[in-house]
């Protein structure tokens, strides 16, 4: 039996041993005597979260694939063990061999969001591994970033020695070759870090180098030696049917967010919302080819054991043949007692005919994701989704027996006026009204309408990654605005309106546009207590304002400056494809209001299409 | 067609608590491909119960569950090919086929429990610990205050204790197991262990369920049977030739 890395006792005290625990179905037990690399793959929140994420499937399925290679999981101690953990000096370990972290070759962080980044340093803190990467040495792990979040990785260029900017199926081959040889050739670290930054994709924070204006912003941003890429291009994998899938994924013991087979049906997003970081970062689309797809859907049934599998993408409704997929789940799978759970899908006589087949009409409630109020901001944000659209998908919804509607809406604009945020009440009370046109023996009691409304957090390499955003009491006004017109409408009675708080929006704006020197404030923040930010019980605001107050540093710098166009961007060394000139292309028609053909209607020239693959090439020899 | 099967949980299995474990069987039946029959109605789920909900913590080599199934299987394969699917830690050793109705599932019929129970390392009283263990078993009552969901009662949980022993530091124990009557061997342990002026600690003992029994006695005797003892051996045609 495997010998775990924590006493019965200290399991015993802990919420949910099973966390801690590995020993999966499906889990890769390897011998550490046969294998060269020691991998830990890390999301940096509780099991439960991390678990259910598909990239570190995708990771872990790609690594265990190589021999030399062993591949192990580890995710965030929740704070009872954690406390444990400190108090009792055991170090942070791997799940499969329970075996310490700081033995590892690497550790490869998953940045998915923002709110993360005090987790990542309690991973490091409690394995042991020194949280600034300048104070490694070789007893360290590589520690590797890679994620979403890695598109502006500067704000955690400190405690990374490398980032991977793009997809991981294709270059992390050729580094983990090239770590192999430089061990062999016993070479240094720093070495090993300068030949790793030569690997497209690869970003080593430690070989550049910024400067700063008397204002606060970027003056420059270089490598620090010869030979050090300028620029680095994010890797994508133009050919999905050409990459692995995970197609044993781990089944865990305890109940996760996602407990069930997940399908990627396609990466990428034909759309081009104007705020979507997803829809620009993950360009060009790419589709899994159908019979694939049915391949997967039934080995990892097989080897899982799910009773449920679910369809995973950006704007689902944009697959080609998603009728094709959905009726193969529904006529292979629905006997066997399989649910299927749908992806929010565009509301029309299509997706209301599948979803009546796969739920129960009464019960479930269809979601609208109008992003905003009026038709005019909706041209803004270039939602391709007009009132007429959402009016009549609401009509035939009702008229099909459901009753419940979920609207997502985001406030705080750029452009955004007063008139809008109203209309954002207006529009749930037309689609109320919908409702109630219905003859009343046709449709069965009242409607439920929910409105929940985000607030904006401009993101890297979107159109709108130069807006401004609002001071925390200007936010809350907006959502007051929409609150106080909700009450005047008629249908008042069957909307009910949820917002959230203001102050994590800011933080995530820091941290997203932010530059290197936030370093110090993440630091200091944890070196305070925060931890697990993204829960609303742990979340502190204080922690975070006294990290910049003691670091001098202005979170209002951070956030409420619009940027120009012509400023140096932290992020502006990245090359995703798509260009600047795009972004601000669509900056400037965001303004006017016009709006954008999606990929698909026709190319706009975003720059994408240089990956050679794609959307960009549909229907072209 | 009503089958019981018997499984052990060992080593880090015990820190799965009883619905994750019955997730875990769900799963694993799909994965092995066993048809097994489910509810009717709305939310249709596997028909499958245990006999006994084993604690966080403690380990087993005699757990009961039944469950019906739609296809013949022999006991042998239904055995392999659970345990082809299973993880460590989880073992099936054995599978029979029961008789039809309420009365006779496991969960209905479980009666006693047998036990193991030992120190965990440094855990153990200093001196002899042991010897009174006999005198303890000997008493006509033993009056402990016990927790329910509202309040503490005190309760005689002698007539609940069948037999009690120690070998080696090894404590044997067959208590009471099941709906009408229920003792858990770790208040057993804690009232000895006070009845000779030890206190007793948290997390001190390693406790292993051996055996479930269901009581085939008349009126107040007591004739305690294994669990699997109820069924009979599944075989198929084809095997005989």
């Amino acid at each position: 039996m495997r010998k775990l890395a924590l006493s019965d006792e200290i399991l015993l005290q802990v919420d949910k041993p099973a966390r801690y625990i590995g020993g999966e179905v499906n889990a890769v037990q390897k011998d550490k005597e046969k294998v060269e690399i020691r991998f830990a793959m890390c999301f940096p929140d509780v099991y439960e979260i991390g678990m259910s994420h598909l990239g570190i499937q995708i990771l872990y399925d790609l690594f265990n694939r190589r021999e030399d290679v062993w591949c192990e999981r580890v995710y965030s101690p929740w704070p009872d063990l954690d406390r444990l953990l400190r108090e009792r000096q055991i170090p942070l370990f791997a799940l499969e061999s329970q075996d310490p972290i700081r033995e590892f070759d690497f550790l490869g962080i998953t940045l998915q969001y923002e709110m993360c980044y005090t987790n990542v340093l309690q991973i490091l803190d409690l394995s042991r591994i020194p949280l600034l990467a300048e104070e490694r040495t070789w007893e360290d792990p590589i520690v590797i970033g890679g994620g979403p979040c890695a598109y502006n990785p500067e704000p955690l260029a400190d405690f990374f020695d490398l980032f991977y900017i793009g997809e991981g199926e294709t270059v992390y081959d050729d580094l983990l070759d090239l770590y192999k040889k430089c061990r062999e050739e016993r070479c240094s670290r720093e070495e090993f870090l300068r030949r790793a930054a030569g690997i497209p994709g690869i970003y080593a924070p430690s070989l550049y180098e910024a400067s700063y204006c008397g204002d606060g912003r970027l003056a420059s941003f270089a490598p620090v030696k010869e030979g050090i890429p300028k620029k680095v291009a994010k890797q994508a994998a133009v050919n999905l049917g050409e990459t692995s899938y995970p197609e044993k994924p781990v089944v865990p013991f305890i109940k996760v967010t996602q407990d069930r087979v997940v399908l990627e049906i396609q990466r990428g997003c034909i759309r081009g919302c104007r705020f979507c970081q997803a829809g620009m970062i993950y360009r060009p689309t790419r589709e899994r080819e159908l019979e694939k797809l049915k391949e997967y859907a039934w080995k990892m049934l097989k080897n899982t054991g799910h009773e449920e599998i679910s369809l995973s993408s950006l704007s689902s409704s944009d697959y080609s043949d998603l009728s094709g997929i959905v009726n193969f789940l529904i006529d292979e799978f629905q006997d066997q007692k399989i649910n299927i759970s749908l992806p929010s899908l565009r509301i029309d006589a299509f997706s209301l005919d599948v979803m009546s087949k796969v739920q129960d009409v009464r019960k479930s409630s269809l979601t609208f994701a109008p992003e905003a109020g009026s038709q005019r901001m909706r041209n803004v944000i270039n939602k391709g989704l007009t009132e007429e659209d959402i009016l009549t998908g609401a009509r035939q919804a009702f008229r099909g027996g459901w009753n419940k509607v979920k609207l997502y809406f985001m406030l705080g604009l750029p452009w955004e006026t007063e008139e809008d945020r109203k209309e954002i009440a207006r529009l749930a009370d037309r689609i109320a009204r919908e409702f109630y046109e219905i003859p009343k023996e046709e449709r069965s009691g009242r409607c439920q309408i929910t409105v929940s409304t985000s607030f904006f957090v401009p993101k890297p390499f979107t159109p709108f990654q130069w807006a401004g955003m609002f001071p925390a009491g200007d936010y809350l006004g907006f959502a007051r605005t929409v609150n106080h017109e909700m009450k005047e409408m008629l249908n008042h009675k069957s909307i009910r309106y949820n917002w959230h708080e203001a102050d994590v929006t800011l933080l995530e704006g820091a941290l997203a546009r932010g530059d290197r020197r936030l370093g110090k404030v993440i630091l200091s923040a944890y070196q305070k207590g925060a931890l697990f930010d993204a829960w609303t019980e742990f979340w502190d605001f204080d922690r975070w304002l006294a990290a910049f107050e003691e670091t001098g540093l202005s979170l209002e710098f951070y956030t409420l400056r619009e940027r120009d166009p012509q400023e140096l961007l932290p992020w502006d060394f990245i090359d995703i494809g798509v260009t600047k000139d795009f972004l601000i292309r669509e900056w400037e028609k965001a303004a006017k209001g016009e709006t954008t053909r999606n990929c698909r209607a026709g190319c706009s020239g975003c720059g994408a299409a240089k990956y050679g693959g794609g959307v960009c090439y549909e229907g072209k020899n | 067609m009503k089958v019981r099967i018997k499984f052990s949980k060992l080593g880090s299995m015990k820190f799965i608590g009883h619905l994750d474990l019955m997730r875990y069987f769900q799963k694993a039946m799909r994965r092995a491909g066993i048809d097994v029959a489910f509810t009717e109605g709305l939310s249709p789920h596997m028909i499958m119960s245990f006999a006994s909900p084993l604690g966080v913590g403690l380990t087993s080599e005699g757990e009961y569950m039944d469950l019906e199934l739609g296809t013949l299987l022999s006991s042998q394969e239904l055995t392999d090919a659970l345990n082809r699917v299973g993880c460590e830690g989880i073992l099936v050793t054995g599978a029979w086929q029961i008789p039809e109705g309420k009365a006779n599932k496991a969960m209905t019929l479980v009666a006693a429990a047998d036990y193991t129970l030992r120190f965990r390392r440094g855990y153990a009283p200093k001196g002899d610990w042991q010897s009174g263990i006999s005198h303890f078993f000997a008493s006509d009552s033993i009056r402990v205050w016990k927790k329910t969901k509202k309040s503490e009662k005190e309760v005689d949980i002698r007539p609940m204790i069948y037999r009690m022993s120690v070998q080696s530091g090894t404590v044997s124990l067959q208590l009471a197991a099941g709906s009408a009557a229920n003792l858990k061997p770790e208040l057993v342990m804690d009232a000895y262990l006070e009845s000779i002026g030890e206190e007793p600690k948290p997390f001190a003992y390693e406790i292993h369920r051996c055996e479930l029994y269901a009581d085939l006695g008349q009126e107040s005797r007591r004739r305690l049977v294994p669990l699997s003892e109820l069924g009979k051996e599944m075989v198929r045609e084809a095997e005989h030739g």
